[in-house]
């Protein structure tokens, strides 16, 4: 390459090849081209369907614009406030202004419920206030009327909400999500005690979902591993077993879950007719009857992928450690089990990641204390309406979903194989 | 199933008629059940036979959805029923229309509690004790029979959630009816009543939907329950023996709201004021226990009719009247201590 008297012939001879290279560059560039737009469709679809509402969820979980538009005047009002008593009279003044600015009774209600979800009481103060409009007056005079409506006015904590809401970004819902709020001053600190839900929530959500992992790969190992070693045919007449309640609706085995598992139902009946117990047991609307259905429901997603990684070991590995003189266990899992290691991952992670995410089995089959993180995630959006701590809880379980993948992908040092 | 295929085969015709028609049909959102059925003999049929076309569309009080529709400019529900909370926060919030009374009933005929600005009242219903009949044979007399599992032995059904489960504690705790909200409205009173709701807490099977709390009593699951009025007149009329304790009930009504920037507003008012009618009123609770708001409609009733309603003088006298505005306020912070309570 760096000879010089190599140089002139190359340089006349490269002429050709030169241009034979870029046409060939070319060609893999239009063939790459060809190959990315046929994903195109897929990946623009996706993008709507998938990135584009995960980002607005996000940003919904952080946006807090309901303050900041109506109240901007008060906002300047409360600067300066130390946070500690009640307000200067200038901000009463200032608040009762803004809301007689208000273009529409409806931002006065989407202020009322936001100061409302912060400061229990909040939503009839100022809904109380907007409907005595208009107010004339001093400041002073003001204050002693809204403080002879209502007491409360008289309190730090709904004007704190007032200040500590003013910027358009907050913090406010993710804190919330994991049990922790801002104080007076805007430092972080743990909710008080009655009010720490969460958290509690979220580690219910793990256990429940660690606990059906568990009991899935229990059940489904063994019968994998036998469907793998039956010939195909009867394996194929076998695996209808799997498929059929896996095509079944869920709301459809939920509802039988709750003939089964009833005072008076199958289970408890015939366990009594065989003497076995005196009282039914109590199978429903707790935590056994929720992690019984979600096994039932979950377990095509651990069987599936161990038996395609089963099928895949050649069952001569196992025969040649017994002929080498390892015991029969000894060998099934010294030689067999770590074989299966990456069908074991993907089924665990697959039923574990499909279990944090479940809604309607606990709600339908579960009690008070069995409902996880996305019931609570469902009740906000549906019925209190907060939508912003409905996307603070639902980033949660996204960061839980990708925290746990990437561990994973960390400990497993493996490709995930799905099949 | 057979109503619901009647009113798939209603939407379906409907999507399928002419423009002209459509401009007539309204559709209308009830929260299903035995409730809808009362109103679908009472309402519904009466109104389709003068000409008009009715889609009745089932929904479980989720208000995200009106607000959707109402955010999105894009509002296909005509008339909604709404419960007391939910009309008042969403009045304050725009989602419904304001109501002109003199299209539709005059205020003089009605419940006090039945006008609203954006929401008219339709009937009166009550949260209430109830029992099988068959099975027990020592029937309550007082909330703080609900608590004593001694007297009487057996679970309790309440509904998941904090909302009338904090002001049955109170009762039970010695609280007078007058004073509960009082009470509740208090920090301590709020944690007098999570602690007495405590005690109860290992025997409470939790029911979510109205139609559970007659199956658990019916299949003997619970020896007494929460449940709505209603659903008790429902299992009974197919010949079940439950019993309701009234005193300390707590009744609601359920209210008609307009969701805002419907195009078919002045069809909306018109069937609104259809059913607020003394005949259909009438008939309403003649289909189901649940009292009529309009009250010249509670005077054509019979006495047998009137012996169910939670209206009636004997059945009301030491009902409460649940608060809308205690609930509206402190709802989201009762609803999730309940939830942190559960865990504990």
């Amino acid at each position: 390459m760096n000879a010089p008297d190599m140089a002139p012939p190359r340089a006349q001879d490269s002429h050709a090849p030169g241009a034979l290279r870029k046409a060939l560059a070319r060609a893999e560039v239009r063939r790459k081209w060809r190959a990315f737009s046929l994903t195109l469709p897929l990946l623009v679809f996706l993008l709507l369907t998938l990135l584009v509402p995960i980002a607005a969820l996000l940003q919904r979980a952080v946006e807090n614009p309901e303050v900041a538009n109506a109240l901007p005047g008060t906002m300047r009002a409360l600067d300066g406030w130390d946070r500690r008593d009640a307000p200067p009279a200038a901000a009463y003044a200032a608040l009762v202004g803004d809301l007689a600015r208000l273009p529409d009774r409806s931002d006065a209600g989407a202020l009322a419920r936001r100061l409302n979800s912060e400061v229990p009481g909040a939503r009839s103060m100022v809904m109380g206030a907007y409907r005595d409009l208009p107010f004339e007056g001093t400041p002073d005079a003001i204050k002693e009327r809204l403080l002879g409506a209502d007491p409360r006015w008289g309190e730090a904590p709904f004007w704190r909400a007032i200040a500590k809401n003013g910027a358009r970004w907050t913090p406010d819902y993710l804190l919330a999500s994991v049990d922790l709020q801002r104080d007076a001053l805007g430092q972080v600190e743990r909710m008080p005690e009655e009010q720490r839900a969460f958290g509690g929530i979220l580690l219910r959500t793990f256990h429940i979902s660690l606990v059906v992992t568990l009991v899935c790969l229990l059940v489904g190992y063994p019968l994998a591993w036998w469907l793998a070693s039956l010939p195909a045919r009867s394996a194929n007449v076998l695996m209808i077993l799997v498929l059929v309640p896996f095509w079944t609706s869920i709301l459809v085995r939920a509802a039988a879950w709750i003939v089964l598992l009833q005072s008076e139902g199958l289970v408890n009946r015939g366990l009594m007719g065989l003497g076995l117990i005196e009282q039914p047991l109590a199978l429903l609307f707790n935590r056994t009857g929720v992690v019984i259905a979600m096994v039932h429901i979950l377990l095509p997603f651990m069987i599936l992928p161990l038996y395609s990684v089963m099928k895949s070991v050649p069952p001569t590995y196992l025969r040649a450690a017994v002929s080498l003189g390892s015991s029969p266990i000894a060998a099934f899992f010294r030689v067999y089990v770590p074989q299966t290691y990456p069908g074991i991952g993907a089924g665990a992670l697959l039923v574990f990641i499909l279990a944090i995410g479940y809604y309607v089995t606990p709600a339908l089959l579960g009690g008070a204390d069995d409902q996880m993180l996305s019931y609570y995630i469902a009740r906000y959006t549906n019925v209190e309406v907060n939508w912003g701590m409905a996307c603070a809880l639902g980033a949660l379980l996204l960061a839980a979903t990708l925290l746990l993948y990437g561990v994973y992908r960390r400990i497993g040092k493996a490709e995930l194989s799905l099949g | 199933m057979k109503n619901k295929s009647l009113i798939a085969c209603a939407a379906l015709s409907a999507c399928l008629a002419l423009p002209s028609l459509a401009q007539q049909q309204l559709t209308v959102v009830n929260f299903g059940g035995a409730n809808a059925n009362a109103q679908k003999k009472a309402f519904y049929e009466p109104y389709e036979k003068a000409g008009n076309k009715i889609v009745a569309v089932e929904y479980n009080g989720e208000q995200a959805k009106v607000k959707a529709m109402v955010e999105a400019k894009k509002v296909t529900w005509d008339v909604v029923e709404v419960e007391s909370p939910d009309a008042a926060r969403g009045c304050d919030e725009g989602l419904y229309e304001k109501l002109d009374y003199s299209k539709i009933v005059p205020k003089a005929d009605l419940l006090p509690a039945a006008v609203n600005e954006c929401a008219v009242g339709i009937f009166v219903w009550s949260t209430v004790m109830a029992y099988n009949g068959d099975k027990l044979k020592t029937p309550p007399t007082s909330w703080a029979d609900f608590w004593d599992t001694k007297k009487i032995p057996g679970k309790r059904g309440m509904r998941k959630g904090a909302r009338y489960n904090l002001e049955f504690a109170l009762l039970a705790d010695g609280v007078k009816p007058a004073d509960v909200y009082k009470v509740l409205a208090t920090k301590d009173g709020a944690d007098r009543a999570f602690k007495k709701l405590t005690e109860l807490k290992p025997n409470i099977q939790w029911w979510e939907a109205g139609a559970q709390a007659p199956q658990f009593l019916v299949a003997g699951d619970v020896a007494l329950t929460t449940v709505f009025n209603g659903r008790i007149d429902a299992a009974n009329r197919e010949g079940r023996n439950l019993k309701i304790y009234w005193p300390g009930g707590i009744y609601d009504l359920d209210y008609w709201a307009i969701p805002k920037g419907t195009p078919n507003k002045d069809a909306a008012v018109k069937f609104i004021a259809f059913t607020m009618q003394t005949p259909q009123q009438a008939a309403y609770a003649q289909n189901i226990a649940y009292g009529p708001a309009n009250t010249k409609a509670l005077a054509t009733l019979d006495k047998k009719v009137l012996d169910d309603l939670p209206t009636s003088a004997t059945n009301a006298k030491e009902a409460l009247q649940f608060s809308v505005g205690f609930w509206a306020d402190q709802g989201e912070a009762l609803e999730k201590r309940f939830a942190a309570w559960a865990t504990q």
